[in-house]
């Protein structure tokens, strides 16, 4: 049957606490998910209670400031800082989403940081994720057509065609709605998941792709496309307000339109 | 312990080319059943307390008789894909998954079996 513990290895335990520097004004409290490769111990929650007055506004703030002023062991990924990159996807008060984009004063009383759902850790915060970028590759997620390309100038595209990717192109792989989705959960190894779905969508709409009923026969599959049961919880956790559960719904009509 | 790329294990054995069929199918059998189940409800609502010769009268017309057929075929034909859908989802190992599959579905293929035999002596033999 489907695991809805976890193995004893995994249950997390109470961490270590790092009391709040004399003298702090605003602070609040972070309990972080901690688990390191090197040691056979279980994964901890640490306590950190920091100054709010000593970082910025974002959860990000707060992780950069325990790493460089608190303590330096913590591991996660982060790079633009501006929501663009996708690197410090995780989960913050119990929804998948981006550090850098999340307010601390948007969650009440202890912020809680754990890594992307479902996923095996690297360490602490950094979620291992090698299979869905495999699941990525499997795609082709990059324009294919018989037709050359124009010699003199780039392949043309209406503006009622580009208007289609809307949506679509603006996703940056963070896979917060993939590692929220229960079916991927149950059957990632398989499904392809909103993220990748909705990627596989974005070249499937595109009007200068000429593969598109190669891409389909890919994707018809009870577990690649069909384990979507439109729960709904990609396009509730997108950082971006997108809408995987829509793309992957276009994706069903396509299929039954050529039927 | 395996050296497959993760390329390779995410592609696995490749598309199955099927699906649709099921997905389809489990849509229209669930537009099928809106108004089935509700005509079937409200016509039993109504025979509450009825005498078996007026029950017996009512099925053996051919218009509930094939409305009563359609009923248990859509409905064991849907509850057939929809428990389908939940072993792929929850049950491990495979083996576990196809043999609880298959024993649903000659389980509900009898009873949809049963189901219509009764409607059938009903309406033929009284």
């Amino acid at each position: 049957m489907a695991e809805f513990t976890l193995p004893r290895n995994s249950k997390v335990r109470r961490g270590k606490t790092h009391p709040a520097p004399k003298g702090a004004k605003r602070s609040k409290e972070f309990a972080v998910y901690r688990w390191s490769p090197d040691t056979d111990e279980n994964p901890r929650l640490d306590e950190y209670t920091i100054d709010l007055d000593q970082c910025g506004p974002m959860v990000l703030d707060a992780l950069i400031h325990i790493k460089d002023d608190v303590d330096s062991t913590l591991t996660f990924r982060r790079s633009c800082r501006e929501g663009i990159c996708g690197s410090c996807a995780m989960n913050i008060d119990g929804t998948n989403t981006l550090a850098c984009l999340k307010p601390i004063d948007e969650v009440k009383g202890t912020v809680k940081v754990y890594p992307l759902p479902h996923m095996p850790v690297v360490k602490d915060l950094v979620p291992d994720l090698t299979h869905i970028y495999a699941q990525y590759t499997s795609i082709q997620p990059w324009l294919q057509s018989q037709t050359g390309a124009p010699p003199d100038r780039e392949r043309l595209q209406a503006p009622d065609e580009r208007k289609k990717l809307d949506g679509l192109y603006e996703c940056i792989l963070c896979f917060c709605c993939s590692t929220s989705c229960p079916s991927y959960w149950w059957s990632g190894d398989r499904y392809l998941g909103p993220a990748i779905l909705l990627q596989a969508y974005r070249w499937l709409v595109d009007s200068r792709d000429e593969m598109t009923g190669e891409r389909l026969d890919a994707l018809e599959d009870p577990f690649r496309l069909y384990r979507c049961h439109t729960i709904m919880n990609c396009a509730k956790t997108c950082p971006k307000g997108l809408n995987p559960g829509k793309a992957i719904a276009e994706i069903k009509k396509m299929m039954v339109a050529r039927v | 312990m395996t050296l497959r790329t993760p390329v390779a294990r995410a592609r696995g054995l490749g598309s199955a080319k099927e699906g649709v069929h099921h997905w389809w199918m489990q849509r229209v059998t669930a537009v099928a059943l809106v108004p089935l189940t509700l005509w079937f409800v409200a016509s039993l609502v109504g025979m509450a307390g009825a005498e078996y010769a007026e029950m017996r009268d009512w099925v053996s017309h051919p218009v509930t008789a094939t409305l009563l057929i359609s009923l248990i075929v859509a409905t064991f034909y849907h509850a057939a894909l929809g428990m389908q859908v939940v072993y792929e989802d929850y049950v491990q190992p495979h083996g576990l998954k196809i043999v609880v599959d298959i024993a649903t579905k000659l389980i509900f293929f009898a009873f949809a079996v049963a189901s219509i035999f009764s409607v059938l002596k009903l309406a033929f033999a009284g």
